[in-house]
């Protein structure tokens, strides 16, 4: 009985089905929590599933590679989905026509606060050189932040998970922050949103409203290419090693 | 459904042709989405399973991020001497951005709104 079960153990875990399933059984855990807590922004489900797979993860001395093995068809999904953001953008295109001036500003600022605010208080607090580099991209989109960690000679993995923390605590933070500053036009927490947390802020946003979603996506792919450009001037400015 | 993500595919391949080809660094998907966006402004009409697809994929973005967020589980070593002050400066600099970002919105439309009320 025992050496069966270490035998379909041995099976499963080795099969991309596994990890998977425990990607999309954690993710709905999450959810459920969420709920559970009158959508408390605190209860964030991103973070409770990584917390439950890490975990498990680590109980079961899975490398992470073997996991991925599994959670790769969901992560490719993010391609298709970044693409359909196109299509809430468009919904609102007459707006963002209207807004054109202000939201080119705005992203035109929040990209450059975005990478001074972590630089300045990695500084501030004495972080290592290394940390302080792969810091500076790290409120963009995943792909694009690890490509600039890499050309400001930064740790571009050390940058994804900058990456993800911002996106988690943007998101967390997003609703209180924002009415405390008393913003309640979607449009606006949307694109704050998506400026200072890239996808995640913009999942964030997509429970929020359609809108703030749309402008959160906006605001993501925008603000990838605003800082992709800016940083070699922004690294000059804040003397980033190279 | 199946017309929906065929052409999200499509979109995201021509990205990807666009970026690699021309050298520039924006990921695929991102000029996937602008290269989508443009066909939308286009043609003036999105079809109707193209609308409900993107709005079922999007209503699960969040599930989307779970195997990036569980990478964090390489960099457990690299985090253990300094996670302490790099929550904190995570934290307080997402604060700022957002912050930041919200306010010169409002007061850049606010401000609009005024003059265009004058004029």
């Amino acid at each position: 009985m025992t050496s069966q079960l270490v035998e379909a153990w041995v099976y499963l875990s080795a099969s991309p089905l596994l990890w998977l399933l425990a990607t999309l059984l954690a993710y709905q855990c999450g959810v459920w929590c969420y709920q559970r807590a009158g959508s408390h922004p605190l209860v964030n489900p991103v973070a409770i599933a990584a917390l439950l797979l890490i975990t498990a993860l680590l109980l079961s001395g899975t490398p992470y590679s073997r996991y991925f093995d599994g959670a790769q068809f969901v992560h490719f999904l993010l391609g298709p989905a970044t693409v359909a953001l196109a299509v809430p953008l468009y919904q609102n295109v007459s707006r963002i026509r209207r807004m054109l001036f202000p939201l080119s500003i705005a992203l035109l600022i929040g990209a450059s606060v975005g990478v001074a605010s972590g630089v300045l208080l990695a500084r501030w607090l004495d972080l290592s050189p290394a940390a302080v580099t792969s810091l500076a991209p790290r409120s963009v989109t995943t792909p694009i932040a690890m490509a600039l960690s890499e050309s400001l000679g930064g740790i571009p993995p050390l940058t994804a998970t900058f990456v993800i923390f911002t996106g988690v605590f943007g998101s967390i933070m997003a609703k209180p922050l924002l009415a405390a500053l008393r913003i309640d036009d979607p449009a606006i927490q949307g694109f704050a949103l998506g400026l200072s947390s890239h996808g995640v802020g913009t999942a964030r946003a997509f429970q929020l409203s359609e809108t703030a979603g749309a402008f959160a996506g906006l605001a993501m792919g925008l603000s990838g290419m605003v800082t992709a450009v800016l940083m070699p001037l922004l690294a000059w400015v804040l003397h980033i090693a190279h | 459904m199946l017309r929906a993500i065929t052409l999200f595919l499509l979109f995201q391949l021509s990205g990807e042709v666009l970026a690699r080809g021309f050298g520039v660094r924006i990921p695929g998907p991102v000029l996937g989405m602008v290269l989508l966006f443009l066909f939308l402004l286009w043609r003036k009409h999105v079809p109707h399973d193209v609308k409900s697809t993107a709005s079922n994929l999007l209503r699960h973005l969040s599930l989307l991020f779970v195997p990036a967020a569980v990478g964090v589980i390489q960099q457990l070593d690299r985090l253990a001497n300094e996670g302490l002050r790099l929550t904190v400066v995570l934290i307080l600099s997402v604060a700022i951005t957002m912050t930041v970002s919200a306010l010169t919105l409002y007061l850049l439309m606010r401000h609009r709104r005024n003059t265009s009320e004058i004029s």
